[in-house]
This record gives structure tokens, C-alpha cells and sequence, in this order.
């Protein structure tokens, strides 16, 4: 079977993903995907309020080796178990990004459409507020670390898991 | 007194250092906090209760309440922000 978590400071090819995810299997009749990108601008967030925006130069991804690869195979095994897919694949990376680089990509694959849609959503709301990732922005201003924001602890309770991010 | 391996990250690893060995009376994660406050400086801010510090132990989310162990590994990080 083919790995489902990647941390790298490399950049990844949605198509080369999508290939692997897919490896042949006849029973599979959808793939959803999911790729997030640096921006360009932040947002400033005291607990849920927009309070400026500014230009992002560029974005620092700090991990916690180990425990992330960990957390997100936990994630997949929850995936599995919820939902009726085939197969899922999360690659994240780390370091030094710039505007416009993919950051992350959330893969699956499953019988029918729907499947794949939910299980990709609840990875990323799952991810966002359970894998140990911190974003630092460097600005004109300075760097800053990113604030977590609290409509993310509200995603993931959709699903039902009030595990909430501090 | 147990023996745990701490560890920090982003804005606590840029203000208190990667972490270490550190040998404590605490008996949960929220008393290992609750002590590395109490040596103050750069530790009583960073940790303070009124920040929201988020915690694992050997590489699991963890609540205040769980237990140590010896050679446990503790990390102590700000709510976490990838994707």
C-alpha cells in the first residue's frame, strides 16, 4: 500500500498524487481533491474579527516531527472508519513558502462522488485544528505567528468532534 | 519525582528554547505547567494561564489531567495553525 502522510519541504504534482492514489483500482469512480495555497494578504484576527489586512512576503511552516505524521494517520484511520472510501492521501509541507506555493493536498477516493466530497472536507477541518503545524507570515511589518481562528473549532464540530485548538 | 523530556515549539520554542530533560514532582501535564510557571521569567509568560497553550503527551493531543509517566514526552505549543 502506498504511503498516506507526507511532510516535505519539496513542492507535490496534483496529477502524480491523484496517479498513485487512484493505482489502477477498478472499484474506484470518484477522486476529490483538495489543494491549499500561500496568500498574498493576511488577516489579523482578535478571536473572530477581521482587523487588518497586509501583504504576506512570504510564510514559515514550523512541525512537529513525529507527532504530525502521527496525528494525520489517526485522522485517515477516522476517515476510513466514517466514511465509505477507498483510499486517502494527505501531503503537507514544511519550511520556507512563498505566495502562491501549494502548502497542502488532501486526496480520496471513493465508489461515489459524495463519499469522497465529505471525506476530504472533514480531513482538512480535521487538520486544520488537530495536526501540529504552525504558520509564522513575514511581512513588511515584521513576522508574525498566525492566530488560530475559532470558525476552524467550528468546522470540526460539524463533523460532531468538539476537540476545539486551544 | 519523574523524568520527562519536554519539548517546545513556535512561538514557545522562539521564547523558552527547544526544551529538555527536566525532572519534576508534577504527577499531570497540567501540574508540569502549573510548575514551569512557577520558575517565572520567560516561562511564567509564555506558559501563562492566560494564554492559550495547547499540550501533547508522547505525541498525542493531551488534556491537563493526564498523567505522567517516566521518560514521557510532554510538548507545549499555541493552538495550531496548518492547512
Amino acid at each position: 500500500m502506498a504511503e498516506r502522510v507526507a511532510i516535505q519541504t519539496a513542492d507535490f504534482d496534483l496529477s502524480t498524487e491523484v496517479a498513485a492514489l487512484r493505482a489502477g483500482d477498478q472499484r474506484v469512480g470518484a477522486v476529490c481533491s483538495f489543494i491549499g495555497t500561500v496568500r498574498d494578504r493576511h488577516v489579523n484576527l482578535e478571536r473572530g474579527s477581521a482587523v487588518t489586512q497586509g501583504e504576506v512576503q512570504s510564510l514559515e511552516l514550523e512541525h512537529y516531527p513525529g507527532m504530525t505524521e502521527k496525528a494525520i494517520e489517526a485522522m485517515i484511520d477516522a476517515a476510513l472508519a466514517r466514511f465509505d472510501i477507498y483510499a486517502a492521501r494527505v501531503v503537507h509541507r514544511v519550511g520556507l513558502l512563498q505566495p502562491t506555493d501549494q502548502v497542502v493536498l488532501v486526496a480520496v477516493s471513493s465508489a461515489h462522488r459524495g463519499e469522497s466530497f465529505a471525506a476530504c472536507q472533514f480531513l482538512m477541518d480535521y487538520l486544520k485544528t488537530q495536526a501540529p503545524f504552525w504558520k509564522k507570515e513575514v511581512t513588511p511589518e515584521g513576522a508574525r505567528w498566525v492566530d488560530a481562528r475559532v470558525s476552524d473549532d467550528a468546522a470540526l464540530a460539524r463533523w460532531g468532534l468538539e476537540l476545539g485548538n486551544g | 519525582m519523574t523524568q520527562v523530556h519536554i519539548k517546545y515549539f513556535a512561538s514557545l520554542r522562539e521564547a523558552l528554547g527547544p526544551g529538555g530533560v527536566h525532572t519534576t514532582a508534577a504527577q499531570t501535564v497540567g501540574q508540569l505547567r502549573d510548575e514551569l510557571i512557577a520558575l517565572g521569567g520567560a516561562h511564567a509568560q509564555a506558559l501563562a494561564k492566560s494564554r492559550p497553550v495547547r499540550a501533547a503527551l508522547n505525541q498525542v493531543m493531551s488534556a491537563e489531567d493526564q498523567a505522567l509517566s517516566e521518560g514521557c514526552g510532554v510538548a507545549f505549543f499555541p493552538p495550531v495553525t496548518g492547512g
